[in-house]
């Protein structure tokens, strides 16, 4: 897909109060941009309930619904069942953050799942509680740092795209902010299906991360180029790799190591080589996972390596 | 039609002749067959509303704020520790001015695991800004939920209603009920509504500028309610012939030098009593506070003033207080000349029956606070 065929028509507008850098709000625009103005977001605390801006104002050029924590699902739910009875068309979509997804907003989101709520709900997977100022999330990934890891966390992330796979949700998607164009394009897919639909973006956060706020893009790749973040789309009963993941594995491009996503990264400078094995071997065995699932049809990812 | 039917019933078939538009819900003991009737209902055909099974209750307050936010009208149940876990979307729909009603069939907290009658619930949740009425009859519950449609809709008011009523007591006890009135609410018309050529943001940041004022409006809109409660009363008086009192009922106060005050299924039995006393050439009176919030206070003041003793009797405890409707009673007095004796009684906790043997003895009392621990068995 071209970039050029992302429409020009701004829902998130300029001067909004996201962090400089910000790989949340850079992908929020683009999911408006694919969702078009009929759109209800809904959205729990989160960096997007900040940067939304204050009251009278808002930055969101859509009809905009924030509700708390544990419950953008339900209330999704509520708001899907109203237009519904009242015969209005348009798309709800949560917008929510790892924090409310993962960990505090799960069991709404499983039941949402479950009763195959006729919504988008989009998790903006930046591995931590951002806006309450880096605080560890069941999305943070091994030995990462954060104000509630001091050493590092001693556990992998938990997934919540392959819960979703389990549900059999109409449509799965991982998307990363290096790759706007692959985001588009899923969520348009995910728009015109019916049911609920999940897509997980996986969004740097250059103050969390401790990395320079203009590698925000340069993150979003290396995280897939390096296998950290693997790019899928499940539907039908099927997962197949899209992007560059799909590339990798086809052997079309070379897996590259882990250490040149890890090292640009203040969040991961205290890792000892036994820290950075850990993670090699689960990226390993997550592609292990993704491309059986996938159908197997692909070789090995550890061959990939450089 | 007149039935008879439980004060579950009596609330399911309120939601239906309200039309509400959203029911989301979870089941709890003892209002569990409120969700159960509607879904009934939903599925026959009976009823014309979109039923959400949620997995939790605040999933389901959370629904109905949602679906109250983009325009319906919508309903809920809940009891004990349902309201307990709903307690963050409580404070929510107020601030959100989303007029949910919901029926609670107030039950006690445990542990112990308690599933009889005890006000603890609804009364712990008194500060959240829901309007709390409290029914002492099957009748009422059905006439309540109605009338607490128009009160929370209401331009001026635009708060959600809590109808409280004690479980089993009324919840599972069968009465007739004169139900299918038709006529007194209209179809729902929010003024919260989606626009998508003019997109709103709907509970953003409100910083302090904003804040203190959305919140002296929310106490301002509870002053409103009480004279649209007023009027409300006497609309639904003049379609079905019946007076539902949304306020306080009076009974037997006129002259009395001892007025008993309570709420909920206590009131019925009182009124036993009451008579008794007059037989016996006491002058003793009843008044039953139907709205704890807001609370009547002028009308408390006034049928309280000429009394000498006044005895609260409360199905509930504020532990390092006192019962919270003898705390309000207190306060309401505090103002009047004449300064009546307030008794405050503790009955009823856990679904202890209370009899009116039992509430004869709130009387006789003399201290000033007494728990009435008749054993039931």
């Amino acid at each position: 897909m071209k970039i050029s065929a992302i429409p020009d028509r701004e829902f998130l507008l300029p001067g909004n109060a996201a962090c400089h850098g910000c790989g949340s709000s850079m992908c929020l625009r683009t999911v408006l941009k694919a969702l078009g103005k009929n759109t209800v977001l809904v959205v729990p605390a989160s960096c997007t309930s900040v940067y939304q801006g204050m009251f009278p104002g808002s930055a969101i050029d859509v009809p905009v619904f924030n509700t708390v924590f544990a419950a953008s699902a339900s209330t999704a739910s509520g708001i899907a069942a109203s237009l519904e009875r009242k015969g209005i068309d348009a798309t709800v979509v949560v917008w929510a953050g790892d924090g409310g997804t993962y960990d505090i907003g799960l069991q709404a989101l499983s039941a949402a799942a479950e009763r195959n709520k006729d919504m988008i709900y989009i998790c903006y997977n930046n591995e931590m509680y951002s806006n309450t100022g880096v605080q560890k999330s069941g999305a943070t990934p091994y030995g990462a740092w954060t104000t509630t890891t001091w050493s590092g966390k001693k556990e992998h992330r938990k997934d919540v795209a392959e819960l979703m796979v389990a549900q059999d949700v109409a449509y799965v998607a991982t998307a990363s902010a290096g790759y706007l164009t692959d985001l588009y394009r899923k969520v348009r897919k995910a728009r015109k299906k019916e049911g609920f639909r999940y897509i997980e973006i996986l969004t740097p956060c250059p103050p969390g991360w401790k990395y320079p706020m203009d590698r925000t893009v340069e993150m979003g790749r290396l995280v897939v180029e390096t296998g950290m973040w693997i790019l899928y789309e499940y539907e039908n009963g099927e997962i197949r790799l899209t992007g560059m993941s799909r590339a990798i594995a086809g052997g079309r491009r070379k897996l590259r190591d882990v250490e040149e996503y890890l090292l640009p990264q203040g969040r991961f400078a205290h890792l000892s080589r036994e820290d950075i094995d850990v993670i090699r071997s689960y990226v390993e065995k997550r592609w292990e996972k993704l491309v059986k699932l996938a159908g197997g049809v692909h070789a090995a990812p550890a061959e990939f390596y450089v | 039609m007149k039935a008879m039917i439980t004060g579950n019933q009596a609330a399911a078939m309120a939601a239906r002749d309200a039309r509400v538009d959203v029911v989301a819900a979870y089941p709890i003991t003892p209002s569990t067959p409120v969700v159960e009737e509607i879904a009934r209902m939903v599925e026959t055909g009976e009823m014309d509303a979109k039923l959400i099974l949620v997995e939790s209750e605040h999933s389901a307050m959370a629904a109905c704020i949602g679906a109250s936010a983009s325009g319906s009208r919508t309903f809920t149940a809940t009891s004990s520790h349902g309201l307990a876990y709903m307690h963050e979307l409580l404070h929510y729909a107020v601030n959100a001015r989303t007029p949910v009603v919901m029926a609670v069939a107030n039950r006690a907290i445990g542990p112990g695991w308690n599933i009889w009658a005890d006000l603890s619930d609804a009364m712990s949740q008194r500060d959240t800004g829901w309007i709390q009425l409290y029914c002492s009859s099957n009748q009422e519950i059905y006439d309540t939920i109605l009338m607490a449609y128009r009160v929370a809709e209401n331009r001026g008011v635009m708060l959600p209603a809590m109808v409280c009523y004690d479980g089993f007591v009324l919840s599972h006890t069968a009465m007739p009920v004169e139900t299918g009135v038709e006529g007194f609410l209209d179809g729902y018309e929010s003024p919260w509504n989606l626009n998508f050529d003019e997109p709103e943001t709907f509970g953003n940041i409100l910083p302090p500028d904003y804040y203190m004022e959305l919140r002296k409006d929310i106490v301002e809109s509870h002053r409103r309610a009480v004279k649209i409660m007023r009027e409300v009363e006497e609309e639904f008086e003049e379609l079905t012939g019946r007076r539902t009192p949304l306020l306080v009922e009076e009974y037997r106060t006129d002259g009395a030098s001892t007025v008993l005050v309570t709420l909920g299924a206590i009131a019925s039995e009182a009124k036993i009593v009451v008579d008794e006393m007059r037989r016996n050439g006491e002058r003793a009176g009843l008044l039953r506070i139907k709205s704890f919030r807001p609370f009547p206070y002028d009308e408390v003041t006034r049928a309280l003033e000429g009394a000498e003793r006044v005895v609260v009797i409360d199905r509930s405890v504020s532990p390092g207080a006192e019962g919270q409707l003898f705390s309000e009673v207190k306060s309401a007095l505090y103002s009047s000349k004449s300064h009546p004796d307030v008794l405050g009684r503790v009955a009823g906790l856990g679904g202890r029956d209370v009899t009116s043997k039992a509430i004869e003895r709130a009387v006789r009392l003399g201290g000033r606070e007494e728990w009435i621990m008749e054993v039931i068995s």
